[in-house]
């Protein structure tokens, strides 16, 4: 029984290790703020989850189980606000995304420009 | 596991603070740091298992509260005007004439 | 008066799972502490309906189901492109329509389009959202509307 629960929260650690480097990698990879932050969301739900989910398995004490449910609660509650919030902020101090493919976009870039 | 884990984490942060280091805009540097204060509640926890020492866990809860109270109040701060009219490349420490 | 049991129930759990020591002494302080907190947050107004929607609960598991089910989906979605590189990506920007009346509403459904790795809502007045996706096809599957189905049937 230990063996299975040893294995599965290793597989789980792994998954959520390679999720957070994919998130890290995209960071650096992507062209623009807007697809940046679409990767950071990969780190704060599946990397960080899978990572929790994995670490509670191994625990052995009700209240460390509990106290990494609460961890993860607030990460998944903290996520999306501060994304929501960073990405508002940019978006009404001028910051806009490149080579998005709307008509919207072109009439924003020429106001951008002329802001500048 | 654990151990990889750990490494794999500080891998992601390190990514996280060349995007902070290198970010043209002011908020990709925001985002890099909020993204390096998530992992490094994750790391706090994993090192909390490592160590044998899970008291550790209390310490990750308090900085994950501590890091999303310290990002939403810089970016109340852009809200109040100070961030506006200002070049989106990132020109925040400007050199006087 | 169920909602002020509600946030007493909460807070008695956190206490409870955050001290770990059980003696009368540290058990009194956090009933001490429960009653302050109770107390101003009753004179701030704030002990209602909105900050404790348990209308919410008996649905809101299903929901958060689907949900991860979803989460999961849209992470395999984005790591793939992130390693397959930038030119695979097709950043939209577009202004979806919402079909919510409530404010709960409204807030359950940015707050799931944001937790979902590849949409970010970045704006919402009245019943118009912003919404920036890494992939055009992210933003055809919202406009078909399933969440924003699934959402609605919650307000009820």
């Amino acid at each position: 029984m230990d063996i299975i629960i040893t294995i599965c929260s290793g597989f789980l650690l792994l998954v959520g290790s390679f999720l957070c480097i994919s998130g890290g990698i995209g960071l650096l990879r992507f062209p623009d703020f807007y697809t940046r932050m679409h990767a950071v969301g990969v780190t704060d739900t599946l990397g960080a989850g899978m990572i929790l989910v994995g670490l509670m398995m191994l625990s052995t004490d009700f209240l460390v189980f509990a106290k990494l449910v609460m961890v993860l609660l607030f990460t998944l509650l903290i996520g999306p606000t501060t994304s929501h919030v960073l990405a508002k902020a940019a978006f009404h101090n001028g910051v806009r995304p490149k080579d998005s493919n709307n008509l919207e976009q072109s009439k924003e870039k020429e106001n951008t420009s002329s802001i500048l | 596991m654990l151990i990889a884990a750990t490494l794999a984490i500080f891998v992601a942060m390190i990514l996280a603070i060349i995007r902070g280091i290198a970010g043209p805009t002011l908020y990709d540097r925001i985002l890099a740091v909020n993204m390096f204060g998530t992992k490094t509640v994750l790391l706090i926890s994993l090192l909390g298992f490592v160590m044998g020492r899970p008291e550790f866990l209390d310490i990750a809860l308090v900085y994950a509260l501590i890091n999303f109270i310290s990002v939403i109040g810089v970016l109340r701060y852009s809200d109040t005007n100070q961030f506006k009219h200002m070049p989106t490349e990132d020109k925040s420490i400007r050199k006087e004439p | 008066m169920k909602h002020t049991i509600s946030l007493f129930l909460t807070l008695a759990a956190f206490w409870l799972l955050n001290s770990g020591h059980y003696s009368v002494l540290v058990l009194s302080l956090g009933l001490v502490s429960i009653a302050l907190v109770l107390i101003i947050s009753h004179k701030m107004d704030v002990v209602d309906q909105e900050s404790q929607p348990i209308y919410l609960s008996t649905k809101i598991l299903g929901y958060y189901l689907w949900l991860i089910k979803e989460i999961i989906k849209a992470n395999i979605t984005v790591v793939k492109h992130i390693w397959v590189g930038e030119k695979s990506i097709s950043p939209t920007l577009k202004k979806i329509k919402i079909s919510q009346q409530t404010d709960m509403g409204k807030v359950i459904y940015a707050n799931s389009i944001t937790l979902t790795p590849g949409t970010v809502a970045i704006d919402l007045v009245d019943n118009e959202i912003t919404v920036h996706a890494l992939l055009s096809k992210d933003i055809e599957s919202l406009e078909v509307g399933e969440m924003d189905r699934r959402v609605t049937l919650l307000e009820r």
